[in-house]
């Protein structure tokens, strides 16, 4: 009894630190709440409307959110009460909507507005990695954009860094599947949501002019940053 | 010998012989083409957009079919040449490209305008099967609409009639995968298309919505056809 009044004591302390955007419960369950983006919803037109931006982010992202918090709330109890099969059945929610909220996060970080440097390419030890590993940017571009418009259903398509190997990789997750479900050592840099939602008002079933327009907008600082961080 | 082999296949291009939807080429590769619609794009609303089903019709289901043909004409080229790595490698552009053209086959026999019996509700064998297996149509809808607005990602839910143990199933599918992956025996009588493009540019996010307005414009005569064949 008293553990449900401890969980919902959460919003008590989301009052005291509403800035790191979860929660915490005497429990310890931490909880999320949607990020704000760093710009506004029309900054990445013409690239990506602003509805598209306010939709993907006010709907599609906080209902991840909410889903999230949902199934790690019964996840916990199911834990505390030794429930093997809810725990076993609840993961197929905590990877859908816990990666929704991983890989948007993500996303909104590696987009920008023009002005702010959307689009500018990437200088300094990404820069040169890329040059390295596929030759030039354009050829980087070019094969994440083959890749986004080959892939079937619903995914994301991903530049990475395979921070074991120090390699640079293009790879592509299906649904909301975070990154690292192709390698333990892959750190995301920049992901392409190709979902429809992320395009469909604007460029209907065209995905490869989406994918084309995209790099308008993408943030390479962002990118070159986490980027120096794994392999400085 | 081999040379002549990819002469015929081009064929198709040549001499169509019109029989029904297929083309017959002088080798027996059969290709595909666009079904038209037996109503017009408008005639489903306000349910479904005029311009949802004409973008629905005419770029995405067209896309299939001329995705699945250019896979055939490579399947048939690389079974005759003996290279089983490539035709290992076409499995899944035959299976996303050709689930697609039949399921979109399926699912505008699926619907009808209200004035032509959209959404009445089944007679005969089938209302009787459906009030026997799920209790009654409004159950089976529900049903359908829960396993619908879950499903992650893109696909497909079904009723669909197990000819073996004649029995009406519910089943979701992924992607484009036909009803017929998930039980050989499985035969489509309804299919809701939930991928994203079937529903955004009308309902947006809002999925349940479209899920609960489809029902107006179902064609349950198509279905009980379907169903009093395999039950006889």
């Amino acid at each position: 009894m008293a553990l449900r009044t401890l969980l919902s004591c959460r919003t008590l302390a989301a009052a005291v630190k509403p800035e790191l955007g979860f929660s915490v419960g005497l429990r310890s369950l931490v909880t999320f709440s949607l990020p704000d983006l760093p710009y506004d919803y029309g900054a990445l037109e013409p690239a990506i409307s602003g509805e598209i931006m306010q939709l993907h982010h006010q709907k599609h992202h906080q209902a991840y959110i909410t889903n999230y918090n949902k199934a790690l709330e019964q996840l916990e109890l199911a834990m505390s009460k030794g429930d093997a099969p809810s725990v076993v059945k609840l993961q197929s929610a905590i990877k859908f909507n816990g990666g929704g909220h991983v890989n948007h996060s993500i996303f909104w970080k590696n987009l920008a507005p023009v002005r702010e440097g959307g689009g500018e390419p990437p200088k300094g030890s990404l820069g040169w990695a890329i040059d390295t590993h596929f030759g030039s940017l354009e050829a980087l571009a070019q094969k994440m954009s083959t890749e986004g418009a080959a892939l079937q259903g619903s995914g994301w398509v991903w530049l990475g860094v395979d921070k074991e190997l120090k390699k640079l990789v293009v790879e592509t997750t299906v649904n909301q599947d975070p990154l690292v479900t192709k390698g333990p050592s892959l750190v995301p840099l920049v992901g392409i949501d190709v979902w429809e939602h992320a395009y469909y008002l604007q460029y209907k079933n065209v995905r490869p002019d989406y994918l084309k327009n995209i790099w308008k907008v993408i943030n390479w600082k962002y990118a070159s940053e986490v980027f120096e961080k794994e392999c400085p | 010998m081999a040379l002549s082999l990819c002469n015929l296949v081009s064929r198709n291009s040549l001499a169509p012989l019109p029989i029904g939807r297929l083309l017959l080429s002088t080798r027996g590769l059969q290709t595909f083409s666009l079904p038209d619609l037996p109503y017009d794009y408008g005639a489903l609303e306000p349910t479904i957009s005029g311009e949802i089903m004409m973008l629905h019709h005419q770029k995405h289901h067209q896309t299939y079919v001329t995705n699945y043909n250019k896979a055939l004409e490579q399947l048939d080229d690389a079974m005759n040449r003996g290279d089983p790595s490539t035709v290992v490698k076409l499995q899944s552009a035959l299976k996303f490209n050709g689930g697609g053209h039949i399921n979109h086959s399926i699912f505008w026999k699926n619907l009808a305008p209200v004035n032509e019996g959209g959404g009445e509700p089944p007679r005969g064998s089938l209302g009787w099967a459906i009030d026997t297996d799920f209790g009654s149509l409004e159950s089976l809808k529900q049903k359908m609409n829960a396993e619908g607005a879950a499903l992650q990602g893109s696909g497909w839910v079904w009723l669909g009639v197990d000819k073996e143990l004649k029995r009406l199933v519910v089943e979701t599918t992924a992607n484009q995968d036909p009803l017929v992956t998930k039980g050989p025996s499985l035969v489509p009588l309804i299919g809701l298309d939930v991928w994203e493009h079937a529903y955004y540019l009308q309902y947006k996010n809002v999925k349940p919505d479209y899920l609960n307005n489809i029902w107006k414009v179902i064609n349950w005569k198509y279905a009980s056809n379907v169903y009093e064949k395999e039950s006889a």
